[in-house]
């Protein structure tokens, strides 16, 4: 039977059922109930948790924890996932499985509190050094974000990467009724350190990079291949296809069940991955179709390069135009998308591409 | 009769320090005590960046390079979710108390059930000798090159003495490996660093002094010189702080 | 059987182990290692097997048996 909870606690009580051993993290709002939630809830059950120092001490202390194979959480937004960026392509290079929430606020530097869609670009390309990538979940309802937890370490073992859950602020804060998921075993991975060298890591200075980039590579096609995800509707006949994950997306896909109704022939992909990105959906899409257009909550349109690209690799003898409707943070309202739609056949509003 | 004496085998392989360096001795005297304490087999060390890194070909045992700085986070990490194991951090004094200060002093802060163990070799070695916080008033690095300027960089930290006085910890010494005596002596507080942790009583840490001769621009008998006579009388050698037994 | 045995390849010519020697039984040989150093010996005789080769040695040369 399904009960109310706050986004950001059932976002932490999703995780304990996924036998999350260890959460490190900082009070940073709005992600700060998932630790508050877990600082209890994790030595209820004889776990290990640390209110870290920083963001930065955080990752590290998670880098630790996933090193000797167990499953580990931090949390945070804006500028606390920046100073989590090193970390986060340390995992990436030492093959580390590890699950880390950014609840996106809005802004750059410190930023503001409002809920937002601003830092796809970094966490869909890495924020980190190096060429690395990371498995980006983007949950449109408490419910997908709570299924999600369990998804992100079972993603993370089986590829041995991050996965992130790029959720944002107004969901984190929100309540929503959820059926919480069976709990699960603590267990420890075997590929880990264990402290009798079971598993035998080659020193740092003994890496054959070249050989790594292939493996590398490897990877990163089977999880382009295999783990794609997204939900999308009337593709098929589409004369504009709106592409929108999150809450925007749930507001876009509302907006367009409307302009169907009023006889537009519109569709919608929601991408539940960000990363990778849901090119197969993209393949769905009607060949004559006149445009697409993201609705994102940011200020310079940052999915929208992706959208372009794609459409430009499915749809290759042709230029469909990619339009933007950014509007910078929050949830846009439906009757918003259908006017900013309106400019966009009347060509009001520009392409991007 | 002779006392036998053999590398343990966790630390028996050819290693890339400077001819002279400490890292060695250091890194023997700690797989020594892991070894007559039976822990060779239980250990992990997560190992910091900097001439440190030279142990993630050297160490045949769980170890973990990480980032510059944070390897006393990430041993809290290791720690915390596998108490069963002895973690040891392994950290120069630019790893451990100029980037890595914060977490390096939160670990004890905490008094995280871990041992840190810091080589001291007053500069910034495997990137070519810049300035650290443990540098000596007036020396000459790349980055203070007519000689440490105490009014604008602050004086030499003393890690070990801010742990020992200001947190409730379980462990706290400070070596040296510049005569046999120093050695001996170094590999007793390892020994009681580690039997710390492994008695559950909190954190432990020592501090090591070691000869850097390539940045000092010395030979290796004359930097253990410079640390007899430059660098002891800033950084005693002994015991800071040791819990009594209950 | 000598009292220590010396892992040549392993030395790096540091002097520690020749300074420190109480017996002053250790010098360096003529011909370089592998690695282009001049490793030590000593002289077994006069060797009292009292360990402070191994000690101070950052590299692993010595056992004493």
């Amino acid at each position: 039977m399904a009960e109310m909870w706050k986004g950001n606690h059932a976002i932490a009580e999703a995780a304990v059922r996924a036998g999350c051993m260890f959460y490190a993290g900082y009070p940073i709002t709005p992600s700060t109930e998932i630790m508050e939630y877990l600082s209890y809830r994790l030595p209820e059950l004889d776990r290990a948790f640390v209110q870290a120092e920083s963001e930065l001490a955080g990752v590290n202390m998670i880098i630790g924890g996933a090193a000797c194979g167990y499953r580990c959480l931090t949390a945070s937004s804006g500028p606390g996932i920046s100073l989590k960026q090193e970390g986060m392509s340390v995992l990436a290079d030492e093959e580390l499985a590890a699950v880390v929430i950014n609840v996106v606020r809005y802004g750059n530097g410190l930023g503001t509190l409002y809920s937002a869609q601003c830092d796809y670009h970094r966490e869909t390309k890495g924020g980190g050094n190096g060429d690395y990538r990371v498995i980006v979940l983007c949950p449109g309802s408490i419910q997908e974000a709570v299924d999600h937890v369990s998804l992100a370490y079972e993603l993370a073992e089986k590829y041995r990467m991050v996965t992130m859950i790029m959720t944002e602020g107004a969901l984190g804060q929100m309540m929503e009724p959820v059926t919480m998921p069976e709990f699960q075993e603590v267990k420890r991975n075997p590929w880990a350190l264990d402290g009798h060298y079971s598993y035998k890591k080659i020193g740092i200075f003994d890496r054959d990079s070249m050989k790594e980039a292939v493996e590398l590579n490897d990877k990163y096609a089977a999880v382009k291949a295999n783990e794609q995800r997204w939900e999308d509707q009337g593709l098929e006949d589409a004369d504009y296809v709106f592409v929108s994950y999150g809450l925007p997306g749930q507001s876009t896909i509302g907006a367009v069940k409307q302009l169907q109704a009023e006889g537009h022939k519109v569709g919608f992909i929601r991408p539940i991955t960000a990363w990778p990105f849901p090119e197969k959906a993209f393949e769905k899409i009607n060949p004559n179709v006149k445009g697409l257009i993201t609705v994102e909550a940011n200020a310079t349109g940052q999915m929208v390069d992706d959208v372009a690209l794609y459409i430009k690799k499915v749809q290759k003898d042709r230029n469909v135009p990619a339009y933007c409707l950014p509007y910078v943070y929050g949830i846009p309202a439906m009757k918003d998308i259908k006017s900013d739609f309106a400019k966009v056949v009347a060509g009001e509003i520009k392409e991007v591409y | 009769m002779a006392i036998k004496r053999k590398v343990p085998a966790i630390i028996d392989k050819p290693m890339n320090f400077c001819p002279g360096c400490g890292h060695g001795i250091v890194a023997r005297l700690i797989c020594e005590c892991l070894e007559e304490l039976g822990q060779d087999n239980n250990v992990i060390f997560p190992v910091g960046v900097g001439c440190s890194s030279n142990l993630g070909g050297g160490f045949t045992a769980d170890r973990f390079h990480c980032p510059h700085g944070r390897a006393s986070a990430v041993a809290t990490g290791m720690k915390r979710v596998s108490p069963e194991n002895i973690v040891i951090a392994y950290q120069g004094d630019g790893d451990a108390y100029s980037i890595g200060i914060a977490e390096t002093m939160n670990a004890a802060y905490r008094n995280e059930k871990i041992t840190v163990i810091t080589v001291n070799n007053t500069n910034f070695g495997m990137t070519g000798g810049q300035m650290s916080w443990t540098t000596m008033p007036g020396q000459k690095t790349t980055t203070s090159q007519t000689g440490r300027d105490c009014s604008i960089t602050g004086a030499p930290i003393k890690f070990p003495e801010m742990v020992a006085s200001q947190f409730d910890v379980a462990y706290v010494a400070r070596g040296s490996v510049h005569t046999p005596a120093e050695i001996n002596k170094s590999k007793k507080y390892i020994k009681t660093a580690i039997q710390a942790q492994m008695n559950g009583e909190g954190y432990s840490m020592v501090e090591i002094l070691s000869p850097c001769p390539v940045n000092w621009g010395q030979t290796p008998v004359q930097a253990m010189e410079t640390i007899a006579n430059n660098i002891v009388p800033y950084y005693p050698l002994g015991e800071l702080k040791k819990k009594e037994a209950e | 059987m000598s009292k220590v045995t010396i892992f040549a390849d392993r030395c790096k010519e540091c002097g520690l182990c020749v300074a420190n020697c109480p017996k002053k039984v250790i010098s360096f040989v003529e011909e370089i290692n592998a690695a282009g150093y001049r490793p030590v010996q000593i002289d077994d005789e006069a060797c009292i097997a009292c360990g402070i080769c191994y000690v101070t040695c950052p590299d692993g040369v010595y056992e004493v048996k």
